[in-house]
């Protein structure tokens, strides 16, 4: 196989993995502050008792999201060395400010929000812990930003020609607000948000239905529908200005998404469907011009379709860009309707009556992974055939050192580590789960000596 | 103008680049030590304190890679680019080294089966070998060049980097690091725990002072243009002058149980054998001994004057921050290690 495929699937396969984690960390960093909140408004043990279930969760998911993340880190040299020196004077500097500015106070601080509970006051913990999602939505930022400058450059010139041109920056704020990065932001964060809320909901869901830690689970419950309510709701309206800037900046990359080829047409809005690439035809159940309204607020506004570009300007997998899209748009539904279901029935007082509908909600953390991941995928996809959009080429953006072998080499290891990984990861969150919250006495309990060290260990007869 | 204070931007991001990567060094420095002799202790008891003596501070201690990742990339793409894709299977090894470890840390408290808990021991302990292997072999290799062809890119093959030269530094980077963490961690134990670490300290230190001077010994007999820089301007032997008489400290400090100052000396050490090397090299980043002309420098790697600019900002603004919490993190897990229920 050629080094350009394998470089491809060698990124996509590692960052889709990294990207299971930061939402999870970004999404459960909310969580904590508001546990934590309620905790020193209300001081009651319950809350107490679920934040520190879940500041363990919270360590397992940071711990491989770290891990995976510096591959990410290094992958731009080893595997796209000309992307790299083409665009290493923007996109470094955007990825030096995550660095010094987000992962050193996310992992600084994270110290203490981990090991720090009866080792500083409960208002420093709970510092800690804004802290650290702070950090965690700050890391979000800057490596959107790198994306969104790929998606649609701004503030740069071009010095330098053939193999030797680089984009260098000329207006560091124009470069870092570009045209998408501040919707784009946005939709990431909501999307981690929501991944994060709906483990919450899911595992306490769980617990109701095998009856364990019931009067933690009950109130947990509820406030994780709230914020997958309000979130689910905000991210209807943040896709649609996402959808918007991409109507606006890549209009290839729109078309592929609703498989629209002919610009003289007007556009369709397809609720499922099949991309026929062959006969440039679209097959499926659609709302006619629909897409024409969402991009021009009128059914019969023609929209740019793909015969407008040169076909090696066109995405190569619109069926995938298209399915992708799609996936990411049914699961963005299926949340708001999960919610807004959820909170009728919390007002009709009957939430926890029905034990499916727990089942459903048990089942609804992969709702918000399979949108995110479906979402990334149609950005990345339909933006090809460029990395950095009518600029640079995928296929010259690569590290001409590095032969096909080499990169089968590590695309092996990452994939048995991967596995690897992924296997331990389930195992222990299942595990952990299984365990639940658990109480650890109180502070004056184990000052006095009543209760030592970590009861899970003392339970298995190992000595600390 | 494109000076700052007398100096040009490109040399302040160099300045920079290698702050951060002897940060990096001092601070991974020693949980990787303590993570390489992680299986010379041998009870239960014993490796859960050095695992909880690293806990809280381990993964901020990584951060500095990251951001000289970041600072690499920033000032001088070109040499990110060239320097990761040629060391390609050694940094991947490398990677891999430290997925196992960020997670054998985390996952060997997760359960209480004694025969998990040595299962993670031992990729713990192999994993802070590999990575500080690895590491000292790529920087022998920066410091001897590499093949580069016009493009600035790796022309050579990968069993050259397993030149004798590398592969003594790589042993003398694991020796530092194995002597860093173990100073480090008689600082954190008590009892039998830290007697035992007293012993195992002074061991290191042999075993850093050998790999050493053999490798010293060995440059000085077979790349002698190494020492170049050195020669040619004698006022400068001021620093490994200096550095012989830190590490000639650790063993003194470590004899009298001042442990806390045994590791500012191997801390000085790290820092000097850096400024040492980034001497030897300067203004290259990457030499191509071949072919000279082909070689990546401080100048032709470099991005715009205006990133640079930027760039210094973000140091300017970042650093002062980073260090406030960060000791604000050492500070509150200073002295003795204690468990409870958080703990690994
Ligand atoms: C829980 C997660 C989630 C949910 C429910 C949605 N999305 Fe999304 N979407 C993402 C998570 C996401 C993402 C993973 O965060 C992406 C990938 C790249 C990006 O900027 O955000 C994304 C990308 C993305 C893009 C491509 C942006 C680009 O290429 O720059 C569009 C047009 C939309 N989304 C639109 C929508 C619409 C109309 C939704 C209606 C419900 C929607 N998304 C729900
Ligand atoms: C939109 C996609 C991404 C988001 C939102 C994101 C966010 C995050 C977050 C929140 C973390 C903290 C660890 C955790 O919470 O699990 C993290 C870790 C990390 N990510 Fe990503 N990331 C993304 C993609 C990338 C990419 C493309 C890179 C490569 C440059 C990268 C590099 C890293 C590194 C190096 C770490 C470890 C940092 C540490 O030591 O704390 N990430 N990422
Ligand atoms: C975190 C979620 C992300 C996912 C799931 C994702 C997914 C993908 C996929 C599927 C590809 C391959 C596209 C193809 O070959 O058709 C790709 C390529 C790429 N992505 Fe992303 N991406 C993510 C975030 C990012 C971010 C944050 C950056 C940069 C900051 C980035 C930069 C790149 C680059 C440089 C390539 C390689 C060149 C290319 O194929 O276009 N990605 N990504």
């Amino acid at each position: 196989m050629d080094v350009e495929i394998l470089a491809r699937v060698q990124f996509a396969f590692t960052i889709g993995f990294h990207y299971i984690y930061p939402p999870l960390s970004i999404g459960l960093g909310l969580m904590l502050v508001i546990l934590e909140g309620l905790y020193l408004r209300t001081g009651q043990r319950i809350y107490e008792m679920a934040v520190r279930f879940w500041i363990r969760i919270f360590a397992l998911i940071f711990g491989i999201g770290v891990a995976t993340g510096i591959i990410m880190e290094f992958e731009f040299g080893t595997n796209w060395a000309t992307y790299s020196k083409y665009v290493g004077d923007i996109f470094g500097s955007a990825l030096a400010a995550e660095g010094i500015f987000a992962f050193a106070l996310e992992s600084g601080f994270l110290g203490i929000l981990i090991f720090g509970w009866n080792r500083v006051g409960p208002r420093i913990h709970f510092f800690s812990t804004i802290m650290v999602f702070l950090g965690s939505m700050f890391s979000a930022v800057w490596i959107v930003v790198a994306n969104s400058w790929q998606q649609t450059p701004a503030g740069y010139h071009i010095v330098g020609e053939g193999l030797n041109a680089r984009a260098e920056i000329t207006d560091f704020w124009a470069m870092v607000f570009n045209p998408s990065s501040v919707d784009r932001i946005l939709h990431v964060w909501t999307g981690a948000i929501l991944a994060g809320a709906f483990l919450v909901l899911s595992v306490n869901a769980w617990y109701l239905l095998h009856r364990k830690h019931v009067e933690i689970a009950r109130p947990t419950f509820k406030i994780s529908l709230l914020v997958v309510t309000v979130f689910s709701l905000l991210q209807l309206f943040i896709g649609d200005r996402s959808a918007e800037v991409v109507a606006h900046y890549q209009p290839a990359k729109l078309a592929a998404m609703e498989g629209h080829f002919d610009s003289s047409a007007i556009a369709d809005m397809y609720i499922l469907g099949y991309v026929d690439k062959k006969a440039e035809k679209t097959n499926g159940l659609k709302i006619p011009g629909g897409l024409s309204f969402l991009t021009y607020g009128s059914f019969k506004t023609p929209v740019t379709g793909l015969r407008a570009f040169k076909p090696e300007d066109r995405p190569s997998q619109v069926n995938s860009v298209f399915q992708f899209y799609h996936l990411m748009v049914a699961s963005g539904v299926a949340m708001i309707f999960l919610s807004l279901l959820g909170c009728w029935l919390w007002w009709r007082k009957k939430l926890f009556n029905y034990r499916w509908l727990l089942w459903v909600y048990a089942l609804s953390v992969l709702l918000p992974q399979i949108a995110n991941q479906a979402g990334w995928f149609t950005a990345e996809m339909g933006r090809q055939p460029w990395v950095v959009y009518g600029m640079l080429r995928t296929s010259d953006a690569l590290s001409r050192a590095v032969t096909a072998n080499q990169i089968v080499f590590s695309l092996i290891l990452f994939t048995i580590v991967y596995i690897v990984l992924f296997t331990l990861f389930l195992f222990l969150l299942n595990r952990k789960i299984q365990h639940g919250p658990v109480d650890y006495g109180t502070k004056e309990e184990i000052e006095s000596g009543q209760r030592r060290d970590n009861p899970l260990l003392e339970h298995h007869g190992v000595q600390g | 103008m494109h000076h700052f204070l007398g100096l040009d931007y490109n040399v302040w991001w160099f300045l920079v680049f290698g702050a951060v990567i002897s940060g990096y060094a001092i601070l991974d420095g020693f949980d990787l030590g303590a993570g390489s002799l992680h299986l010379f202790l041998k009870k239960e008891s014993s490796r859960r304190i050095a695992m909880n003596a690293i806990g809280p501070i381990w993964d901020g201690n990584e951060v500095w890679l990251v951001i000289g990742g970041g600072a690499l990339f920033a000032g001088f793409p070109v040499a990110y680019a060239a320097i990761f894709s040629a060391f390609y299977v050694p940094f991947m090894i490398f990677l891999v080294g430290l997925i196992f470890r960020a997670v054998s840390i985390e996952f060997r408290s997760k359960e209480p089966w004694l025969w998990w808990r040595k299962a993670w021991d031992i990729v713990y302990c192999v994993a802070s070998i590999v990575i500080s292997l690895s590491l000292g072999l790529m920087l022998g290799n920066v410091v001897e060049g590499l093949p580069l062809n016009g493009n600035k890119e790796f022309s050579g093959d990968l069993l050259s980097f397993f030149n004798p030269f590398a592969v003594m530094v790589a042993i003398t980077t694991l020796a530092l690091f194995m002597m860093h963490g173990a100073i480090f961690l008689t600082m954190k134990t008590e009892n039998r725990l830290f007697v035992k670490l007293h012993v195992l300290a002074n061991n290191f230190i042999v075993f850093f002072v050998v790999s050493f001077t053999i490798t010293t010994v060995y440059t000085l007999l077979y790349i002698p243009h190494l020492g170049d820089f050195f020669r040619s301007r004698p006022q400068y032997f001021a620093i490994p002058l200096l550095m012989i008489l830190a590490i000639a400290n650790i063993p003194r400090q470590v004899k009298v149980g001042k442990y806390r100052f045994a590791f500012i000396s191997s801390t000085i050490t790290i820092s000097l054998l850096l400024i040492m090397v980034a001497l030897e090299v300067f203004p290259y980043l990457l030499y191509s001994p071949q072919h000279p002309e082909n070689s990546i420098t401080i100048y032709n790697a470099a991005s715009s004057i205006r990133t640079m600019k930027i760039l210094l900002v973000m140091a300017l603004v970042g650093t002062p921050l980073v260090g406030i919490y960060t000791s604000f993190v050492f500070w509150t897990f200073k002295g003795k290690v204690k468990l409870d229920e958080m703990s690994y």
